[in-house]
């Protein structure tokens, strides 16, 4: 059957949809549903709207995922766009090469890491996902068409990040990175304060380089917390393959508490002894810690989470340290949230990165004040001369994006070449007006 | 010694991550479906993935004009010869109440159009002296439900056939193991209603090769299916009569 008619969600939960789906497993059956209009979607890892189309139709890419060429000598994959990043990392690893830009999880496809220009946490020198994308093959009607940096660089930065809105992605070309092994050395740091934690990245010489933050310590303690720098070494994949352990029901709400969460984060910096710690670890468990455990989502219960995350410039840290002290202040609980160091890597438009610190901090959609929050923080972004993720978001104001990204019309113009009857919105495009603008 | 697959529906979700893992673990596999365009893109994966020969080749359940060429091609494979059988077609039961000219189409897909190929290539096996062959059949095959009958009788024809041909070939040194999947997360069931213990193709084609492995003759994929199966054949048929599962 072509289509089924479903609930579904973004990593979070907190944003929904009802629609039509249809998932795809040959050229044919795709471009038979992109004729429905409806945006292509990934493995729906984005944490907000950005992956959802209420009360239309979404084609979901996740079977289109087969390996199309790899040249062993040069590192450069041809690939279709579901593919996820983590089958890429487990059948390139041993061969000796690996995707140069690597998020936070595997599940993300080749397709969702385009659209969102994601980054990882080799940024500071890596650049971002889309820079090391040599071509991207989009579904037209008139039938998959290559774009290149070269010939079509106007498309191609429309694309990259592009959050879907120039077409359907069937396939991209990726320059994998060379590897000595599939090993990863690891330096454990603990961290007492914020800026301490910026001197620390800063004084990094690590390819790798992420760190954690205990968001609900407040005062002197404020921004303590654990970096965790990688340097990739020779040697096979240590241990057994990671075998996942799922989370079966939704979390009563009480289960990511504050007084939990205070916990968890005190046992999470006590882990690591005064002095830090070396490890040597396996490339999945470095780069995809929470891949461990399936569906980790369903802890934040029923209602699920937003995540906030920014990035503001180098010379702002003072403002993301009063960022992270409204957040803590405010007592919403999260787990872990995360703090890394940006080089100026960006590959289009509305690509997220540019120079300085990111801080990603996750809030249970239950906590009433929640919203409220976020939109203080918008501001405290917009004011820093920052910006805010797109692919974490659900709740900014179509204002403050607007304001955040200067080379949104740039973008708009390319999109409405592309895709000019509107056919790939999303529930994201509409709520921040991305599509509508001058 | 190198073994080459022909692969026959290679287009249907278990056929293809069936065949990747034949790919990953250094056999030839020979793609035979309708879209050759589509399955081009398969045999690229399979050689990425380290198959040393990936081919498509046409083959149609419902036109016996293809049959003859996909033996051919495996005469000229050198080596172990094996072949497996992805091929079905799942109408709606209420489709053919409607029209019982599909019950042809059905019976074909599931089970003669498939037959008549390992039938024809059952004496290069022979010669060949080994191989396996995989027919995947359903565990609607085993027993004649309201919903589903002329699916799962067509399945139970292609059983059957599997059961006698496992007899001949094992006198050659050769094997055939008898696959049933319970419900599978494929393109054939995206969107069916009432469906529940769904496994991802994934997990299926892994248990399908292990059973080629350990030389299984029948296997429930997953394995649960085994346990389910064997209440409802063992309800009496005086009860079964009045159930709709």
């Amino acid at each position: 059957m072509q289509w089924k008619t479903a609930d579904y969600a973004g990593w979070g939960r907190a944003r929904s949809a009802r629609g039509t789906l249809a998932r795809p497993e040959r050229v044919p059956a795709l471009a038979k549903a992109l004729g429905a209009r409806g945006p292509a979607i990934g493995n729906r890892r984005s944490y907000g709207d950005g992956p959802l189309n209420a009360g239309g139709a979404a084609i979901e890419m996740t079977r289109m995922d087969r390996l199309l060429s790899f040249d062993a000598d040069t590192g450069v994959l041809e690939v279709e766009a579901g593919a996820t990043l983590g089958a890429l990392l487990r059948l390139f690893a041993p061969r000796g090469w690996m995707p140069a830009v690597l998020p936070g999880t595997g599940f993300a496809t080749v397709g969702g890491a385009i659209a969102n220009d994601v980054h990882g946490k080799n940024h500071h020198n890596a650049g971002s996902f889309g820079q090391h994308v040599l071509a991207v093959t989009l579904m037209t009607e008139a039938g998959p068409r290559e774009v290149t940096p070269e010939g079509n660089p106007g498309l191609f930065r429309a694309t990259m990040g592009g959050l879907g809105q120039t077409g359907a992605i069937l396939s991209a070309r990726l320059q994998l990175k060379p590897i000595p092994g599939q090993r990863m050395r690891v330096v454990e740091t603990r961290i007492p304060d914020f800026d301490a934690f910026i001197a620390a990245l800063e004084a990094s010489t690590a390819e790798f380089a992420v760190g954690w933050v205990d968001a609900t310590a407040k005062r002197k303690r404020l921004g303590r917390g654990i970096l965790e720098e990688g340097e990739l070494v020779e040697g096979t994949r240590p241990g057994l393959p990671r075998r996942a352990k799922s989370v079966p029901l939704d979390a009563p709400g009480l289960a990511l508490s504050w007084p939990v969460v205070k916990m968890f984060n005190r046992w999470y910096l006590w882990r690591v002894p005064d002095t830090g710690r070396k490890r040597t670890r396996p490339l999945d468990e470095f780069f995809f810690p929470l891949d461990a455990i399936h569906d980790w989502n369903r802890l934040y219960g029923k209602k699920g989470f937003h995540q906030f995350q920014c990035v503001v410039p180098r010379d702002a840290a003072p403002a993301l340290r009063d960022i992270l002290a409204t957040i803590a202040k405010a007592g919403v609980a999260s787990p872990l949230a995360v703090l890394k160091r940006m080089g100026p890597g960006r590959a289009g438009h509305l690509s997220f990165p540019m120079e300085g610190y990111t801080l990603a901090v996750d809030m249970p959609a239950r906590k009433a004040k929640v919203p409220a929050l976020y939109a203080r923080l918008e501001d405290m972004v917009q004011a820093a001369g920052g910006r805010i993720y797109l692919a974490k978001d659900g709740l900014a104001r179509p204002e403050t994006v607007a304001a955040l990204y200067p080379e949104l019309d740039a973008w708009h113009a390319e999109v409405a070449k592309a895709d000019p009857e509107g056919h790939n919105l999303t529930d994201l495009v509409r709520r921040l007006k991305l599509r509508s603008a001058a | 010694m190198s073994e080459t697959w022909i692969i026959l529906g290679a287009s249907s979700s278990i056929a293809r991550a069936f065949a990747r893992k034949l790919a990953e673990r250094g056999d030839g596999v020979i793609l035979a479906g309708r879209d050759t365009a589509d399955l081009d893109r398969d045999a690229a994966d399979a050689r990425v993935r380290g198959a040393p020969l990936a081919e498509t080749i046409r083959f149609d359940a419902r036109d016996p004009a293809t049959f003859a060429p996909l033996v051919a091609r495996m005469a000229a494979c050198e080596g172990t010869v094996s072949a497996a059988v992805f091929v079905g077609s799942m109408p709606a039961q209420s489709e053919i109440d409607a029209d019982p000219a599909l019950i042809d189409g059905v019976v074909t897909d599931n089970f003669t159009g498939p037959a008549r190929v390992l039938q024809m290539l059952a004496p290069l096996m022979e010669e060949r002296g080994g191989g396996t062959v995989v027919g995947v059949g359903s565990v609607a095959g085993d027993r004649g439900r309201i919903g589903n009958y002329v699916y799962g009788a067509a399945k139970a024809g292609f059983a059957t056939y599997l059961s006698g041909l496992r007899n001949r070939l094992t006198r050659a040194g050769g094997h055939v193991v008898t696959v049933k999947p319970g419900f599978t997360d494929t393109a054939m069931t995206w969107g069916i209603e009432g469906m529940f213990l769904v496994a991802p193709p994934d997990k299926v084609a892994g248990d399908i090769l292990r059973a080629v492995e350990k030389k299984r003759n029948v296997i429930y994929t997953p394995v649960f299916w085994l346990g389910i199966m064997s209440i409802i054949r063992a309800i009496p048929e005086p009860i079964f009569k009045k159930l709709s599962i």
